[in-house]
């Protein structure tokens, strides 16, 4: 058997036993973000570790998604689904079109534009109160799907831990396809893949909105799952932990996205036991990580065993 | 035999610098077409320009009568052009077949989706490409490379993955950028009996090499550049003989 | 009409010299390192906070002012030593998380010792406003101003006039180069983040009197700078002061003739669209990738 195969074996041998050990609601609930968190990384990861480009940017797509499902709804009776849809569809609307002239930038210059980016989107969310409930956020409604309304958190878990599973399996056929070849080709060399044919700028484009999608999905499933939703969803900083989820947890690696939202979900959760030092602990970590595995984890790990991933 | 490649009055200029200028060429289909001149003529820059990496300030390029200036590297990729680089170009972060096998980028479904669930029929393809990909590497004498990381290959290996990258693409013109260079001299005897195995698989070679012997050895006709200007062209004898070109070699540059 | 446009033009500006300072600082690190400093926003606070802190403590203003301008110096110092030596080469995503981490450090460490109070510092030379053609000018603004216009003069001087400032500039156009003439870079590292940093916190300590100040205004004040060394194009000094008062200027436009609650958010648009439209910014060069 293939060894990303066993992987996704193990992923989803762990999803279906975590339930019946975890101790109670809080870890469940803590199991629900994390899954929801490594989808989101899953899809940013192919962005930055595979494609090589970056976005600090990526949480204001989430809060696209997340607004939809709580603003569709509530102001104009749209069916859950349908408003995550149109979310979706909204975000690959703006996704799209920023995105051709945003990739023919590079480096600092494609960190500024989608920094920019989310930023804008989330002072849109801040400002516009009378949709959006501004600062304070505003209540979402429930998800129904088919007559039956997701509600307990192990409804939730369910859902998203089959969401988790189809995910990584989609990631690891993508990366092992022409289109993943491509994408990765670029990110070693961009000559050499446009000499052979590689359209750069669609490519880049592509896993761009493709990316941009997951985090408004997975910015809906949030929504509905806590009930409610803030401007915080959308700021620079909850951008900046999806990036760092990536990379702490190895960049090209589909499992180092699980790893990376694992933990990063879980330490802020930790911290909160240092009262008032979260922030430096949390800052000092980051350093630590980038500056003792730049790789991140799992790549780290599977060189010092011998295996790729 | 028919004029596959038409280079008239081309020119390039980086701000005040004209790296070439008025350049004019034809090459005919089937052969091995040398282009030589001293560091700074000009050699790289026009294989950029030819193969669309860079955009001509003056001047045509014609494929089978078509104009081509202009033209993205990925469109001229559709029309038969494959080249390899003097820096080497490999996709560190890939394994070495992985190299081989973006080459024939173009023959492949590349949908996002389809690739993403998985299609039985694209699976299947992939494994028909990747026994292709290991046939080639061994043409070019990369055989027990097959399985290897391409950050763990040697120099010169990496020099005929690139190759073997071009060939992936099966073009009809291929364009080899110091083939040679770094290489010690077994391994340049092997790079020219690989070019001219290349070339009698029935592809367009346009060469830029130092190597004076393997340049006499395997061209049809030489051009000759030197500060971005065209000295000579003609074949080798005829090159040997001109006395530009002699003044270039041994007069100012010796 | 004409008063409410000078009103304008007047915050603009003097927030806009703030900008400045910091595109500079932007500017200094990333033209001796290629490393975009995340935490150069914090040095803004620093250099408020401290002020504060000093002269709430009962020290002479110039001795507080000089404190919190040295003590940030130091700090960006440390930072660099700590986290960006040790890393030298690795990729910009890397280095941006690095900073990152800097600057929660820094801002989390000042939370916990200052609290999340917001600080005022009293105007160095009065509160008494000058009009101008209806308009008003506060005192402030002035020594914001003069002073920026001061650093810059002296910095164009360092670069331009001095040894030690050629080397650095030297250093930024090709590191390998610098080091075979006999520079040494590692010092000239050094010397770009005590620089930037010093320059940050300078531009904190002007404007707390008109803005004030908390821990947490290094966030935005610092992505608004690298907003402003942007728009100059990345690595020139004279565009980043340029961009800085441009970005000053618009926003306080904006805010003042289109929505006073998109402020934030202007520069950013800005920036969206000289990116879409000049890839390397106002004054930025072109470069060819060289195969």
């Amino acid at each position: 058997m293939k060894s990303t195969t066993i992987g996704i074996l193990v992923v989803a041998a762990i999803l279906v036993v975590l339930p019946f050990v975890a101790p109670n609601a809080y870890y469940l609930d803590l199991t629900v973000r994390m899954a929801i968190n490594a989808i989101i990384v899953l899809g940013l990861n192919l962005l930055i570790g595979f494609a090589g480009q970056i976005s600090l940017g990526h949480a204001g797509f989430l809060g696209i998604g997340a607004y939809a499902s709580a603003v569709l709804p509530t102001h104009f009776g749209w069916h859950p689904l349908v408003a995550m849809g149109a979310g979706a569809a909204a975000t690959a609307v703006l996704a799209g079109l920023v995105a051709r002239p945003i990739f023919k930038l590079k480096g600092h210059y494609l960190a500024m534009a989608t920094l920019g980016l989310g930023i804008i989107i989330n002072i849109a969310l801040r400002n516009e109160a009378q949709w959006t409930g501004g600062p304070d956020g505003m209540p979402v409604p429930a998800m129904g799907l088919f007559g039956f309304e997701l509600s307990t958190d192990r409804q939730w878990y369910w859902v998203v831990a089959a969401l988790l599973v189809i995910s990584v399996w989609a990631s690891l056929n993508l990366i092992d396809s022409p289109f993943g070849r491509a994408l990765r080709a670029l990110h070693g060399s961009e000559v050499a893949s446009q000499v052979v044919g590689v359209d750069v700028v669609r490519y880049k484009v592509a896993i761009f909105v493709m990316s941009a999608v997951f985090a408004s999905l997975m910015g809906s499933v949030t929504a509905h799952y806590i009930g409610f939703v803030s401007p915080n969803f959308a700021d620079f900083f909850h951008s900046i932990e999806l990036v760092t989820m990536v990379v702490v947890g190895g960049m090209a690696s589909v499992f180092g996205s699980l790893v990376g939202a694992v933990l990063l979900t879980a330490l802020p959760q930790a911290l909160a036991t240092f009262e008032g030092w979260e922030t430096v602990v949390f800052g000092a970590i980051l350093m630590g990580f980038m500056i003792f595995l730049p790789k991140g984890i799992v790549p780290t790990l599977a060189a010092k065993f011998g295996k790729g991933d | 035999m028919a004029r596959l490649l038409e280079v008239s009055d081309l020119s390039i200029h980086f701000g005040g610098v004209k790296a070439v200028q008025n350049v004019s060429f034809g090459i005919d289909a089937g052969i091995v077409y040398s282009v030589i001149g001293p560091n700074g003529a000009g050699k790289t820059t026009l294989f950029n320009l030819i193969t669309g990496v860079y955009k001509p300030t003056a001047g045509e390029i014609r494929l089978d009568g078509e104009a081509i200036h202009g033209r993205s590297p990925n469109e001229l990729a559709r029309r038969g052009m494959a080249r390899t680089f003097q820096n080497l170009q490999i996709c560190m972060n890939m394994s070495a077949i992985e190299n081989v096998m973006v080459g024939a980028h173009l023959r492949l479904d590349r949908n996002l989706v389809k690739a993403a669930l998985r299609f039985p029929g694209l699976k299947r393809r992939d494994r028909e490409l990747r026994d292709e990909a290991a046939q080639l590497m061994d043409f070019v004498g990369l055989g027990q490379y097959v399985e290897a990381r391409a950050d763990s290959m040697p120099y010169g290996a990496l020099k005929r993955l690139e190759i073997a990258r071009a060939l992936a693409m099966k073009p009809r013109l291929i364009f080899l950028d110091e083939p040679a260079a770094g290489l010690n001299p077994k391994e340049t005897i092997e790079v020219d009996h690989l070019v001219r195995k290349v070339a009698d698989s029935g592809v367009t070679v346009v060469l830029v090499e130092h190597d004076m012997k393997m340049v006499m050895n395997l061209s049809d006709r030489i051009l000759v550049l030197d500060y971005g200007k065209k000295l000579a062209e003609g074949t080798g004898e005829e090159v040997r003989r001109n006395p530009d070109v002699i003044a270039a070699y041994l007069g100012a540059h010796a | 009409m004409l008063a409410q446009f000078l009103q304008f033009l007047f915050s603009g500006v003097t927030v806009g010299a703030t900008y400045a300072l910091a595109a500079l600082g932007f500017t200094l690190i990333y033209n001796a390192s290629n490393v975009i400093n995340f935490a150069q926003g914090e040095f803004i606070m620093l250099g408020g906070m401290l002020a504060v802190y000093f002269t709430m403590a009962g020290l002479p203003l110039p001795v507080a002012l000089a404190l919190a301008i040295l003590i940030p110096a130091v700090v960006g110092v440390v930072v660099e030593k700590l986290a960006i030596e040790p890393v030298k080469g690795a990729e910009t995503v890397t280095l941006i998380i690095i900073t990152i981490g800097a600057s929660l450090v820094i801002r989390g460490l000042i939370q916990v010792w200052l609290g999340k109070g917001t600080f005022s510092l009293p105007a160095f030379s009065g509160d008494e406003p000058i009009h101008i053609l209806g308009a008003t000018l506060m005192p402030q603004s002035l020594w914001v101003l003069g002073v920026t216009a001061v650093v810059v003069a002296a910095l164009w001087y360092f670069f331009n006039r001095t040894l030690t400032g050629k080397a650095m500039l030297a250093t930024s156009y090709n590191r390998l180069a610098a080091e075979l003439v006999g520079i040494n870079t590692g010092w000239v590292l050094f010397m770009s983040f005590a620089m930037s940093a010093a320059l940050g916190a300078l531009g904190g300590i002007l404007i707390t009197p008109i803005t004030l100040t908390s821990y947490d205004v290094g966030i935005m004040l610092g992505l608004k700078g690298f907003v402003a060394a942007v728009v100059g194009g990345l690595g020139n000094g004279l565009g980043a002061v340029l961009g800085g008062l441009l970005v000053g200027i618009l926003e306080a436009m904006g805010a003042g003739y289109i929505s006073s609650a998109y402020k934030d958010a202007i520069p950013f648009v800005l920036i969206l669209f000289i990116l879409f439209f000049m890839p390397r910014g106002l004054f930025g060069g072109k470069s060819t990738d060289r195969v």
